[in-house]
């Protein structure tokens, strides 16, 4: 069994909910820690949930990116640990500078609430380990400022170095003006690190891991940390990402 | 002992898409005020300072602005320091 974490931020409100997919309904062990925390080395893999930390003032995630437990995220995800932040998680991510660019106000200025299409664009990272390039998921988003802004710089780099995981696209996998739900540049759902173990998604799998809440295709980036554990090391070094400090 | 007003503005870079600001066009316009060439949103922060000596001051909030009152990915900020004497 894997032990994985949910930070809990005041103002995260998506983290109940990562807990109760990766506990009950993927079986593994989860716990809450809490953002004063400073160690995160007993985990297997980190999950910086969604909701509204500190309110979003100032910025949203800014406030957040600067609590004790992301030092603890940092080091964890510098070691090759498995970090995955959601929606408000991807904007404190890149707030701590875990990940590039930022995330801004919707180009529609309208909280957007809806199930989205995103195409799998890489299948060597440990949250899309199960999964073929190509493949489309079907997920929800609720979020206010998912528009992913970076410089054109920045867009080159994520393009040469492949770091785009996900991008929104149209049922029939075409990354469109119309499948973009808030402007995000080149239709960006997600990016990851340049190591592929840091991964930033404004989609919530955590709200479509089981039938009962209407889809199970968010249960596949979360049973493919599972597999990419499970690979171990080898499997790991082909793929050029620095083996866990739990296996160290 | 000095205190120091300083106003932080933070305004999002010309390249950043800013669809506050475009509402607010749009409304100015729809009002009759057709001279409305652009609109922005920013931020104004404003910070007291105590410090007796601080001939740093501008320097320590720029040093805040580059650590947390601003994004530099989206944003640029300017400081306007007051000197006031209690």
């Amino acid at each position: 069994m894997y032990r994985f974490a949910v930070i809990v931020f005041p103002g995260s409100n998506c983290d109940h909910d990562c807990y109760h997919a990766v506990k009950h309904v993927l079986g593994e062990g989860c716990e809450f820690v809490w953002h004063e925390e400073e160690d995160l080395s007993r985990f297997d893999a980190v999950i910086v949930p969604g909701g509204f930390s500190y309110g979003d003032y100032l910025r949203t995630g800014a406030i957040a990116s600067l609590s004790p437990v992301m030092k603890a995220v940092a080091d964890f995800a510098s070691n090759g640990g498995p970090v995955i932040g959601i929606c408000n998680g991807f904007q404190i991510l890149v707030e701590a500078g875990l990940l590039p660019g930022a995330l801004i106000r919707n180009s529609s200025l309208q909280f957007v609430c809806k199930w989205v299409d995103i195409r799998v664009e890489r299948n060597d990272t440990p949250f899309t380990y199960n999964l073929e390039v190509g493949d489309i998921l079907r997920i929800p988003v609720a979020h206010g400022e998912g528009n992913y802004f970076t410089t054109d710089e920045g867009i080159k780099t994520l393009k040469d170095e492949s770091r785009v995981v996900f991008r929104y696209v149209t049922p029939e996998g075409e990354a469109s003006p119309e499948a973009n739900p808030n402007g995000s540049i080149d239709n960006i759902a997600g990016i990851c690190s340049e190591e592929g173990n840091v991964l930033g998604l404004m989609p919530h799998p955590e709200r479509c891991a089981e039938e009962l809440l209407g889809g199970e295709d968010g249960r596949l980036i979360f049973e493919s940390i599972i597999s990419w554990l499970d690979a171990g090391r080898d499997k790991r070094q082909r793929a050029e990402i620095p083996a866990m400090k739990a296996d160290a | 002992m000095k205190e120091y007003r300083v106003k932080v503005e933070v305004k999002l870079k010309p390249v950043v898409l800013d669809p506050q600001g475009k509402s607010i066009l749009s409304a100015l316009r729809n009002l009759g005020f057709g001279e409305v060439e652009d609109a922005r949103i920013g931020k104004l922060i404003e910070l007291t300072i105590k410090d007796g000596s601080a001939d740093n001051v501008e320097e320590r909030v720029t040093e805040m602005c580059r650590k947390l009152l601003s994004n530099h990915v989206i944003e640029n900020f300017d400081v306007k320091v007051e000197e006031k004497n209690v």
